[in-house]
């Protein structure tokens, strides 16, 4: 394993899809680190002087510097670890903006309204909400085959950028599944992305560090109902 | 200049500060490049072909070949013409992530609010998407600290990355507080930031490149009007 590029800390919350995709590239990298786990309800002061701005995890500190946002720290990690392990961004810079171009769509067309689903109050925004995921997966299934060029992932013949990226909501895709009864990736409507999805699961790094499904849907739904307990006392 | 084999070409919209940013770049590398103005109202077959999925300018164009949202042909700019003119991101991956992360705040956080301002159907709703704007911008005070440590832009010495991808957004800055009768960069809290922006603003870089901010106050007008007389439809 690597690691003698210095000390790499990463601060999560075991539930985030976010700190799943740093925790992936991480893997795939073959880099230790120290693993921090937070509690979002009482932020450690480590945490708060890391991320002054958003106070959220993840928050990978290399060598005492922090780093924010996870799409900005697993290209943090392909960058300052260019020669550990398989690149994850391509080396072509027209590849490298189609990878770029279909993870910004992950983030503003599937993350955004996905999110709200979780969030907001009436069955019309929740509907309104998923029906915005899902035809973003519907895209993205598109955007697989514009990547993959027929290959297995996104990153051609290996793991790359998009993969991390979408790789590490697979839990929560699962989950949602589970939760709502609504498939986010059908085999019947987007199959590559249904194959994309099994063989993902399939790696080393996926079963390393993807959480468990299970124990996913008892968050969330721990979460709707402290959000449905505060909303009724309000 | 860029190799004579190299054809750029720009789909834009004039108003838009996603395109002075594509415009920008170019023009800081040096390149040369056509430029099509669209009508947003009434698309060309060119922009839906080479932008399928959002079907939005800017788009560009390299030898044929499209490349979609700003930020990214920013880096792709500075990527493929890595030999030309100056680099817009920094070498030191460390610093890299940082000004990813800024540029990423200007677009995730401004734009949002900045965009809901523009197309509200009610005062309440352009009043709180005002107030989240002025509240938002403030951590770039912060952004600019960490980024320029000491110099004159996000960049160091000279123009980067977050200069490019906060600069094309001037001319807005500028409109948006006239139409909010209010300095969307407070001088008082964001004195760094005001600074920036003037000295920005002074680059032949800015003057060749940025829009009128006359014309872009009328055009939040014209948006901000219409977008309300729809409401009342």
């Amino acid at each position: 394993m690597a690691g003698g590029d210095g000390d790499l800390k990463l601060l999560g919350m075991w539930a985030s899809p976010f700190v799943t995709r740093a925790k992936l590239a991480l893997h795939i990298k073959g880099l230790s680190y120290e693993y921090v786990e937070e509690d979002l309800g009482n932020k450690s002061e480590l945490l708060l002087s890391s991320n002054p701005v958003h106070k959220a995890v993840p928050v990978l500190i290399h060598n005492g510097k922090p780093v924010c946002e996870s799409a900005v720290v697993v290209q943090y990690i392909d960058d300052a670890f260019a020669g550990a392990g398989p690149s994850l961004l391509p080396a072509d810079p027209y590849e490298r903006a189609v990878a770029r171009f279909w993870a910004a769509y992950v983030e503003d067309k599937l993350v955004t309204p996905w999110g709200r689903v979780f969030r907001v109050k009436t069955d019309e925004a929740r509907a309104e909400a998923m029906n915005q995921t899902i035809a973003a997966v519907d895209a993205l299934e598109g955007g697989l085959r514009e990547c993959s060029g027929g290959k297995n992932f996104f990153g051609g013949d290996s793991v790359g950028y998009v993969d991390v990226l979408l790789g590490g909501l697979v839990p929560w895709i699962k989950a949602t599944a589970r939760l709502s009864g609504a498939e986010l990736i059908d085999a019947a409507k987007t199959p590559l992305l249904a194959a994309w999805m099994e063989r993902f699961c399939e790696l080393d790094a996926a079963k390393a560090v993807l959480q468990d499904v299970d124990a996913v849907v008892e968050y969330a739904k721990a979460v709707q109902a402290r959000a449905a307990a505060a909303a009724a006392s309000n | 200049m860029a190799g004579g084999n190299d054809e750029l070409k720009l789909v834009g919209q004039w108003a838009s500060p996603f395109v002075t940013r594509v415009k920008l770049a170019l023009h800081i590398k040096g390149l040369r490049y056509e430029y099509v103005e669209e009508d947003l109202g009434n698309k060309s077959d060119l922009l839906l072909s080479c932008n399928p999925v959002h079907k939005k300018v800017p788009v560009l164009l390299h030898n044929g070949k499209p490349i979609c949202e700003s930020q990214i042909i920013v880096q792709y700019i500075d990527e493929v013409f890595a030999g030309t003119g100056p680099s817009l991101l920094p070498a030191d991956p460390y610093e890299r992530a940082v000004a990813r992360f800024w540029a990423a705040y200007i677009d995730d956080k401004l734009e949002p609010p900045w965009d809901r301002l523009f197309r509200a159907k009610t005062d309440g709703v352009r009043a709180a998407a005002m107030k989240q704007l002025f509240e938002e911008v403030e951590a770039l005070e912060g952004g600019f600290k960490e980024c320029s440590k000491g110099k004159d832009f996000f960049g160091g010495d000279s123009i980067g990355y977050v200069d490019v991808a906060l600069g094309c957004l001037v001319s807005w800055v500028k409109a948006t507080s006239v139409l909010a009768g209010a300095e969307l960069f407070d001088a008082a809290k964001m004195p760094l930031l005001t600074a920036w922006m003037e000295r920005f603003g002074e680059l032949e870089l800015a003057r060749a490149v940025l829009q009128d901010v006359d014309a872009a106050v009328e055009h939040g007008r014209m948006l901000m009007a219409k977008n309300a007389a729809r409401a009342s439809n």
